[in-house]
């Protein structure tokens, strides 16, 4: 059996739908209107040990509260999970000794007091001995290079160091399992390059499982074989980050440099312009045709260079997430869950 | 257990580390508490002038004093500020995820965080509270109660604790369902001062209030220690209040533990 395996998990709200208006919130004293959003739907997963896999997906896909389903925040409407054996919504505290959960949205440490006191009472609560704790906080205190730090209260800390310190605090008790949700939101380019670091070396060589949320494709590139995307609560690709460009994209980027002004003048017979910059054009070309395209310009046309390139995974993945709202009424419901909604219900308060 | 000693003990340390960070804020909170019994003196002082009488229901005015004095310590024990809007605000924004996700019992959590804000209020005002019970002290006509009356009250005084504990987290969690609970907060709150005898002394109240008082936990917030170390509840009426008063706490801790988990499992993971 997988180390996580997740059968048909599925996840609803129903939220009251607020209509604008003092006359709306009058009448809505007396009845209401709510909606069912389904922020997943079905999800099946298998997640083998020692996985680093990256959930895509646009606001409100469901990969957040997939995550929150995992760690047993939240119960599911429907379906199944089983993480290390155990069904997390039971809270046993065999379960959650063993995960972490890092929100990057979210301070888990104590606002007011330095961070080496939150660690020391997650020694407490994890029931680490004071060898393990004491070799474990060095390592990491060192390897994310906040020994400095310490003794600074939390609320003294940058958003970069105080994630620093929310992962140290999160693998404290060496988790099998870690859940990281946006990690580096907020971040500047040298934090987010730090923190994807540190989980890179962590994760190579702790061999845990992680699952992480990013709407960075650098921490997804850098840091995940895997990529499983998530739109409008349903698994819609798993599998390589570069097979996202095989299975979604239907172009390829042609890009022809003419010799001695030689350009034509009705270059659309061949594609999408996408730029010129005389001598040198960047076409959008079918995949399908590119063989026979590129065939055609060279018998027509003398050029000095030519590539054929797979358009950028951003603008890819940016086409899946918009297709998928296209399709769909849906856009990011209320309270942080995402999904798919439907009127469903009217009834009285 | 003693891994559990040593948890609970952390927390309890911690808790005390944060309680002390903000020096100015609890000085102020510590002392700005004894300024209610200046005016309920000249209040009681007024009344008994107006009135022209040396007892009032029972009550001389050094009566009335001594027991605003005692229901002071009573409320000093069985007040949570920002208990239940804290509970109803974490639930609300999200921060509750932390106590499902760790391994840690959250009422636990928030009971040994209340005593280290208790034991901190205590560490600095015992002086004030000294100060003005030996100010007052004219104000206590029969002197200090027995040894056996003094056990029962400060037994009293830790069931109000853990009544008033339990009674506003109750409400904290109420959240679960309603995300906001001020208005739940406010009318509890209104409750508390008739009922607890905050505001007089409960055995003026005449029929029917007399036996709602009695059908309700608020009274041993305030009044019942106060009453028995006045000496006013003795004997076997004396035993029966404590029994009802822990049975009280009992039934709040069973519906604490109920509505987390009726509450958790419609919890919505609000807040990303």
């Amino acid at each position: 059996m997988s180390l996580i395996q997740l059968d048909g998990l599925a996840k609803s709200y129903t939220i009251y739908q607020k209509q604008e208006g003092l006359k709306a919130s009058l009448a809505g004293l007396f009845s209401r209107e709510y909606r069912t959003v389904e922020a997943v739907r079905g999800i099946d997963l298998q997640v083998e040990q020692g996985e680093f896999v990256a959930f895509l997906g646009p606001n409100g896909a469901g990969k957040t509260t997939t995550l929150k389903l995992l760690s047993g925040v939240i119960t599911p409407t429907a379906g199944t999970a089983k993480v290390l054996g155990f069904v997390p919504w039971r809270r046993e505290n065999a379960y959650r000794r063993r995960f972490a959960l890092v929100m990057g949205q979210k301070n888990q440490l104590w606002w007011d007091l330095p961070a080496q006191e939150s660690f020391r009472l997650h020694q407490q609560i994890y029931r680490i001995d004071a060898q393990s704790f004491a070799a474990t906080r060095d390592e990491l205190v060192d390897l994310l290079d906040v020994r400095g730090l310490l003794t600074q209260p939390v609320r003294e800390l940058s958003l970069g160091e105080r994630m620093k310190m929310e992962l140290i605090a999160a693998l404290l008790h060496s988790p099998e399992v870690l859940f990281l949700d946006e990690p580096t939101i907020g971040l500047d380019v040298v934090a987010q390059h730090n923190i994807q670091k540190f989980l890179k070396h962590y994760q190579e060589f702790r061999k845990i499982t992680i699952l992480l949320t990013s709407h960075y494709m650098k921490d997804i590139a850098a840091l995940c074989r895997r990529v499983v995307v998530i739109a409008k609560g349903q698994i819609v690709y798993d599998g390589s980050l570069s097979g996202i460009i095989d299975q979604f994209s239907s172009h390829k980027v042609l890009t022809l440099q003419f010799a001695n002004d030689t350009m034509p003048s009705d270059l659309a017979r061949y594609g999408d312009v996408l730029e010129i910059a005389e001598p040198k054009v960047t076409l959008k070309v079918d995949r399908n045709v590119i063989a026979d395209v590129l065939s055609a310009v060279l018998a027509n046309h003398t050029l000095e260079d030519v590539s054929v390139e797979d358009p950028p995974l951003e603008e890819v993945i940016a086409e899946v997430f918009s297709q998928s709202q296209s399709s769909s009424p849906s856009a990011a419901a209320g309270a942080g869950q995402g999904g798919q909604e439907t009127i469903s219900d009217v009834s009285s308060a | 257990m003693t891994a559990h000693i040593l948890t609970w003990w952390t927390i309890l340390r911690i808790c005390l580390e944060e309680r002390l960070v903000y020096r100015g804020d609890f000085a102020l909170g510590t002392l700005m508490r004894f300024m209610p019994i200046v005016t309920q003196i000249f209040l009681w002082t007024a009344i008994f002038a107006a009135a022209g009488q040396t007892e009032i229901a029972g009550y001389t005015r050094d009566n009335f004093v001594a027991y605003y004095l005692l229901t002071m310590v009573s409320r000093a024990f069985s007040s949570m500020p920002s208990l239940a809007s804290g509970i109803a605000l974490q639930i609300r924004n999200g921060e509750i995820k932390k106590f499902l996700i760790q391994p840690i019992d959250m009422i636990g959590f928030l009971l040994l965080s209340r005593i280290a804000h208790k034991l901190v209020y205590y560490a600095v005002a015992w002086a004030p509270f000294a100060l003005v019970f030996f100010l007052c002290r004219s104000f206590f006509t029969h002197g200090w109660p027995a040894p056996e009356i003094l056990a029962a009250y400060v037994g009293s005084l830790v069931m109000a604790f853990l009544l008033g504990f339990f009674l506003e987290s109750l409400i904290g969690m109420i959240g679960f369902w309603f995300l906001e609970v001020s208005s739940l907060l406010f009318v509890y709150m209104l409750f508390n001062f008739f009922f607890s005898g905050h505001m007089f002394p409960l055995d003026m109240l005449p029929a029917p209030w007399d036996t709602v008082v009695q059908l309700i936990p608020l009274q041993y917030l305030a009044y019942f220690p106060a009453a028995v170390f006045l000496g006013k509840i003795q004997g076997p009426e004396l035993v029966q209040g404590l029994c009802v008063q822990a049975g009280w706490v009992i039934a709040l801790i069973v519906a604490n533990r109920v509505a987390f988990a009726c509450g958790v499992r419609r919890y919505s993971g609000y807040g990303g």
